[in-house]
């Protein structure tokens, strides 16, 4: 787990949200390191939005404290939230008006935005999401794409130290999605923390440094990914001699699907030797990991959006 | 933050929609009384409307009489139904709490917007109520509805007391609107709740049995700015109209207020 030394940019004890009967965030302890990339993981119904809503003041806390930036939410709303920058359940805008517009009357509603720099950093964060030569069109005549970067502009506007995100490639094209991640890692590397909540896997696994993962209102795992990733003690061996190499290998097999082999080893270079030694040609071999896949499936019942009674979908594994 | 609502409200097509729709009525009724040259009969159809074929100049206050039962109140409590609602259903009210803008804060800049959109449509009825009245019906001599006459000067007193007691009179269905915009994400749903408590109400004023709560119902008062044409003034209902807008106003906004700061935004 973390080191309880590191300064946290958010950190929960014992947060919990009531709907009525319904428990939907149960004593989360959330534990966001300053300067991390965090990917808060979970299904649908889970409670990561209602988590992200009570981080940002919308929803008020049944339970437990919550701080952000070192101080009290959302008692210091004010002064934690000026140097916050969010993307919740995704953008919205006043259609009637162009993105700049849009961009103008949210910089100008709340602090620490000075309307000397107002034009500047309109201009700097359009041109960082890929907007800046939009025009003046209505935002109702934008794409999804484009309502979805006007929202990151939004998030971006005064630079903030911290980046909460609820879905921030939502409705991006491939091209969009890679333009993104490459955006927050600009702005992680420039020493602003990233919480980004998601529901894809691949997303979180190519981007954050630390993942937190919910289920049913819990915290069931916090750790740093590498550490989540540890190797499975299997090594992956890519051969066209995939005969020789079991009666090679007898006994330490674990796995095969046609010309691949899965070998309990702890030293893949030396596995490597051993084979070649054989005169077992090698196309390819690697050190095995879990995935993120397989260790948020394991901690992770399914979603709220689920309604079937009956067993699994047939060939899921779990 | 008032500003920048102030600059939404000015920005948005639907405010001078409706306010272009509440002068084109008053500029209609005075087309035909020109044309027609017949007037209601004293006493009957909306106040003034008799007396204005001899005099233009009391237009702005028929114009003020035709809007006021049912255009204005719900052109007032389409806006302020929507004031909190309406951003809730865009989304934008999350991004606005969260940006941040207190939640006080954040109402009262509502409630500031609609007040200035209430005078606003007040003000441009009236005004363009007086231009065409000046214009299709002439200025003759001025006379009150009691039968005196009138100088210009307080002619124009009158009428922009008028305006300001239209104007207050409003800020009730205004706070209604807005208590329930709080209450709800659906801003219809909020302008139509204001609208069955008018309606109710003005079922209310006509109805005999009634007559125990009439006082304290909303429209009771509201035709009483006839009463600053009489002559003397006829201070008391207007008195009594405006110490009961300010009870629903107060309560109403306060209602708003305890409610908007606690609940959690879902939308």
């Amino acid at each position: 787990m973390m080191a309880p030394d590191v300064t946290l940019a958010i950190a929960t004890t014992g947060l919990s949200k009531r709907f009525g009967a319904v428990l939907a965030v149960d004593a989360v302890d959330l534990a966001v390191p300053t300067g991390a990339r965090y990917g808060f993981l979970g299904p649908n119904g889970s409670g990561k939005t209602t988590t992200l809503r009570m981080l940002l003041g919308l929803v008020f806390a049944s339970g437990g404290s919550i701080e952000v930036l070192g101080q009290p939410m959302p008692r210091q709303a004010r002064s934690v939230l000026a140097q916050v920058g969010a993307l919740v359940e995704g953008p919205a805008a006043y259609g009637h008006l162009c993105g700049r517009a849009n961009l103008e009357l949210m910089d100008a509603a709340g602090p620490g935005a000075p309307r000397r720099t107002r034009r500047a950093r309109i201009d700097a964060a359009l041109e960082r999401v890929g907007l800046d030569a939009v025009g003046r069109r209505p935002v109702k005549a934008y794409s999804l794409g484009m309502r979805q970067r006007l929202g990151l502009a939004a998030a971006l506007l005064r630079a903030p130290r911290l980046l909460i995100l609820d879905e921030p490639t939502n409705g991006l094209d491939p091209q969009g999605i890679h333009e993104v991640r490459e955006l927050l890692l600009e702005l992680n590397y420039g020493g602003t923390t990233i919480f980004l909540s998601s529901h894809l896997l691949a997303e979180v696994e190519a981007l954050c440094t630390t993942v937190g993962v919910v289920d049913r209102g819990r915290l069931v795992v916090q750790d740093e990914l590498a550490a989540l990733r540890r190797l499975t003690g299997n090594v992956v061996v890519g051969t066209p001699d995939a005969e020789r190499a079991l009666a090679l290998l007898d006994g330490r097999l674990a796995h095969r699907e046609a010309d691949r082999i899965w070998v309990q080893a702890d030293d893949p270079a030396r596995l490597n030797a051993e084979l070649v030694a054989a005169g077992v040609r090698v196309a390819d071999l690697r050190a095995e990991r879990r995935s993120l896949e397989d260790v948020v499936l394991a901690v992770t019942t399914h979603g709220s959006d689920r309604i079937a009674g009956g067993t699994r979908i047939a060939g899921s594994t779990r | 933050m008032i500003l920048v609502e102030l600059r939404k409200l000015i920005r948005r097509p639907r405010t001078w929609l409706t306010i272009g729709l509440l002068t084109a009525l008053p500029t209609i009724v005075a087309i035909f009384l020109a044309t027609t040259k017949v007037a209601p009969r004293p006493g009957e159809g909306p106040a003034f409307l008799s007396a204005v074929l001899a005099n233009g100049a009391l237009y702005p206050a028929a114009a003020l009489g035709i809007v006021l039962p049912i255009f204005l109140p719900v052109a007032v409590a389409v806006i302020a139904g929507d004031s909190v609602a309406g951003e809730a259903s865009a989304g934008t009210l999350r991004y606005l709490v969260c940006r941040p803008v207190g939640r006080t804060r954040l109402l009262v800049a509502k409630l500031v917007s609609v007040i200035v959109f209430v005078l606003l449509a007040v003000v441009v009825v009236a005004g363009v109520g007086y231009l065409v009245g000046t214009q299709l019906f002439g200025s003759g001599p001025l006379s009150s509805t009691s039968g005196t006459s009138l100088s210009t000067t307080q002619a124009t007193l009158r009428t922009i007391l008028a305006v300001g007691y239209v104007g207050f009179s409003m800020l009730g269905v205004a706070a209604v609107a807005m208590f329930l915009s709080t209450v709800t994400d659906s801003a219809l749903g909020a302008a139509l709740g204001a609208l069955a408590l008018l309606v109710t109400s003005q079922v209310l004023v006509l109805l005999d049995a009634a007559a125990s709560v009439r006082p304290y119902l909303p429209t009771r008062y509201w035709l009483a700015f006839v009463d600053l044409f009489r002559d003397p003034v006829l201070w008391r209902d207007v008195g009594r109209g405006f110490a009961l807008q300010a009870v629903y106003v107060a309560v109403f906004l306060a209602a708003a207020w305890a409610n908007f700061a606690t609940k959690d935004v879902a939308s």
